[in-house]
């Protein structure tokens, strides 16, 4: 199956808009997806979304300047001034794109009982793990879970390696 | 046959927003904007900033500004244009709706971006306001699968805007191919948004009576009205009795005026001057969010990719805020204090109007006195309730201070103390109460009555010999009286009149806010010297017909549907009916 580059487009478009359309689609694409991946796409175009979240954050709260930068030579007065700037930013950029919770309830710190067939992806063990359940333990970290994702839609005719393109100031 | 649906349309200086409701069921909400928030990248946002990017070609890859509804955008709205805009001023169009009431400029003409080297291709206030209209219209398409074409869209304009103003923004629906269109002044929607909200509640909270003051502070303009709660066979009713003068003053000044202030001693260029604007509106936020904080940090940052060491620091204390915005912005005066008004010299005329006292709190002393007529023999009106709309005053700070000063006024003068009606929400709600009254309209809850907020004169020059140095006095002829509602006409009693045919005819034409006595064919002396009435754009007409030949006419006003005024020549004894243009072109 192949699906001509005007019609990719416009599909994008239509999923960004129409949900119904975009779970129709997504069933149809899940093995598409997958046979696509393994075709010749170079590794950009698969994990183009990727690229489009260190744009973003980039573009929002210059990311990708301040961890491309050796800190050692600075002070943490200027390391600090810096860091606001890419907390404000991406703060605001994550939530954006993202609803972002906590993957357990409970205040860290206190303790938790695990039950038996907990959610071994939400929730990992740590110290001695030995036992039945429920495990009876400490929440240390409550972990996080995006309940709700909001991509943008992106043009597919761009280039996903610019993360930030150069600015050349004309006078 | 599909359901139909209202689309509230806020259509901000600074912002714009969108709602809908079905008019079936009366469910609805606010609906999101996809736009550009990077080139080919679309995000959903509930605001659409008022912002357009005219960008050069080859400036961006092909394709790279198109939208579900506009694959060969050539400009792009909102977010993405606003940012990329803050580096390329000169292809920026921002403050469109300001431009749009601005009565010195030939405001169909292409004159945005103001001062865009030659080679920038300019479009008109009216075009600007087209293409964010087409933008909304596309996403109400896109998100909600409306279809804005046929259903009924509520379109608010400030309360000030004057008839000129309504009619541009009727035209640029027009243009961005919206045909049912209704105006809705922005304090009502507001107001509407409240009833909304508190439903049947709202008996409890005002009672007849009551005079609510809507103070609505947004980015670029503060829109002030007056609401009376009165009693009419048992049930109550509101009556917008009075609205405020256009004053080009809004959050966005505060902003500005902060970052000015941190500005000082800096070398800093557009963009960083931008992003320290940006960083003292958070800075501010978070001062008036928590009472505790003494300064809040602001980063300003680099250039270029040095970000560690290259990031400029300062910060915002409170002492700032306190002085430059409570004290700058809403300073305690007295009722009988008016806004200062510098000396303008004819080149301040070319850029907005802007206002000349930043003090809003001066603005609403004068608004309260002008309207003496309604004052029922107090010295000002005295209004009983206060509703407060536009992001400025998600500052308590700001909205506790203009109720302080209000009820300062009201004890010298032996009033009662005013009370603040708890708003909605403060961004959006002009937009949500647009598609509420979309629903009120087809026969739901309460309606704001009021009509016209202005009365309008034709300006007659009397039959006296010239004098050389001397201008004669123009009369005022009424003929529009104050209040007149939607889809009523009113006939201007006979006078003498006769216009030439074949050439154009050009009226002066004024308006005023507070002489609310005026019937039509009432007479004004000296209408172009008088304080009540202030000179808007002229109209015009050219009689079609055998040239030189005089015509004896009657006047005629009619308030349209839409909210806009329309004035006519009818023959006298004759079949003849010619419509009188506005001349929206430069007020003389």
């Amino acid at each position: 199956m192949a699906i001509g580059f005007l019609d990719r487009l416009k599909m994008a478009w239509r999923i960004l808009i129409d949900a119904r359309f975009a779970e129709e689609v997504d069933e149809g694409l899940k093995q598409f997806a997958l046979a696509r991946t393994k075709a010749s796409d170079p590794p950009e175009r698969v994990h183009a979304s990727g690229l489009m979240l260190l744009a973003t954050f980039q573009r929002e709260g210059r990311l990708v300047d301040f961890l491309q930068q050796e800190t050692a030579g600075f002070s943490d007065e200027e390391i600090g001034a810096a860091a606001r700037v890419v907390h404000g930013g991406c703060h605001k950029a994550l939530q954006q794109l993202f609803e972002i919770a906590p993957a357990v309830k409970g205040d860290e710190g206190a303790p938790m009982s695990v039950p038996a067939g907990f959610d071994s992806e939400r929730i990992r063990l740590t110290g001695n793990v030995s036992g039945q359940p429920p495990f009876k333990g400490v929440l240390k970290h409550h972990g996080w879970l995006a309940t709700q994702v909001r991509m943008p839609s992106i043009s597919q005719t761009l280039d996903p390696r610019v993360i930030a393109p150069a600015e050349v100031e004309l006078s | 046959m599909a359901t139909r649906h209202a689309i509230g349309i806020d259509l901000g200086t600074t912002n714009c927003a969108l709602s809908w409701r079905n008019l079936e069921d009366g469910s609805g909400d606010v609906g999101s904007i996809p736009q550009l928030t990077a080139p080919g990248t679309i995000e959903e946002r509930l605001l659409l900033p008022s912002f357009l990017y005219l960008a050069k070609e080859g400036e961006f890859a092909a394709g790279a500004l198109a939208l579900p509804w506009d694959k060969k955008a050539t400009y792009t709205a909102g977010e993405f244009a606003r940012a990329h805009g803050a580096k390329v001023p000169t292809r920026l169009v921002a403050s469109a709706k300001s431009w749009l009431s601005h009565a010195g400029v030939e405001r169909t003409s292409p004159l945005l971006p103001w001062q865009a080297p030659a080679e920038v291709e300019r479009i008109s206030p009216v075009e600007a306001s087209a293409r964010y209209l087409r933008h909304l219209a596309g996403a109400a398409k896109a998100s909600r699968k409306l279809d804005p074409q046929s259903e009924e869209i509520i379109l608010t304009v400030p309360a000030s805007f004057d008839a000129a103003a309504r009619e541009l923004t009727t035209q640029a629906a027009n243009h961005a191919d919206l045909p049912n269109v209704t105006l809705l002044e922005e304090p009502q929607a507001a107001l509407y948004a409240w009833l909304e909200k508190v439903g049947d509640g709202f008996r409890k909270q005002v009672k007849v009576g009551d005079v609510i003051l809507v103070v609505d502070v947004g980015g670029g303009t503060t829109d002030l009205s007056l609401i009376s709660v009165t009693e009419r066979e048992g049930d109550l009713q509101l009556t917008r009795m009075a609205v405020g003068d256009h004053i080009l003053l809004g959050g966005d000044n505060m902003d500005l005026t902060l970052a000015h202030h941190l500005a000082q001693g800096k070398n800093l260029d557009t963009w960083q001057f931008a992003a320290l604007t940006y960083g003292c509106r958070q800075a501010k936020e978070l001062l008036f969010a928590d009472a505790k904080l003494k300064k809040a940090p602001i980063s300003i940052p680099s250039r270029g990719s040095t970000l560690i060491g290259g990031t400029m620091k300062t910060e915002l204390t409170r002492e700032d805020v306190t002085r430059i915005l409570i004290d700058g912005f809403m300073p305690k005066v007295d009722i009988t204090e008016l806004p200062r008004t510098a000396r303008r010299t004819g080149l301040t005329q070319l850029g907005l109007p802007y206002a000349q006292d930043p003090g809003i709190t001066r603005h609403l002393a004068s608004f309260l006195t002008r309207q003496s007529r309604i004052a029922e023999g107090k010295s000002f009106v005295h209004p009983t309730a206060v509703l407060f709309n536009g992001g400025v005053f998600k500052a308590a700070a700001l909205k506790d201070r203009v109720v302080e000063v209000l009820k300062a006024w009201l004890a010298q003068d032996a009033g009662v103390p005013v009370k603040e009606l708890e708003g909605a929400d403060l961004d959006l709600a002009v937009a949500r109460g647009a598609a509420y009254y979309g629903w009120v309209r087809h026969g739901h809850g309460i309606r704001i009555r009021g009509g016209t907020a202005r009365s309008y004169y034709v300006g007659v020059e009397p039959a006296m010999p010239a004098v050389p140095g001397f201008e004669p006095p123009v009369k005022g002829l009424c003929v529009a009286p104050f209040g007149m509602e939607e889809g009523s006409k009113a006939e201007v009693p006979p006078q003498e009149f006769a216009l030439v045919v074949g050439e154009p005819t050009v009226f002066r034409f004024f308006a005023s806010s507070v002489r609310r006595e005026d019937r039509v064919g009432d007479m004004i002396d000296d209408a172009a010297r008088s304080e009540e009435l202030e000179e808007v754009a002229p109209i015009e007409t050219t009689l079609g017909g055998e040239a030189g030949k005089l015509v004896p006419v009657n006047l005629q006003a009619a308030v349209t549907e839409v909210g806009t005024l329309e004035l006519r020549c009818l023959e006298k004894g004759g079949p003849g009916r010619w419509k009188l243009e506005m001349n929206l072109r430069t007020k003389e």
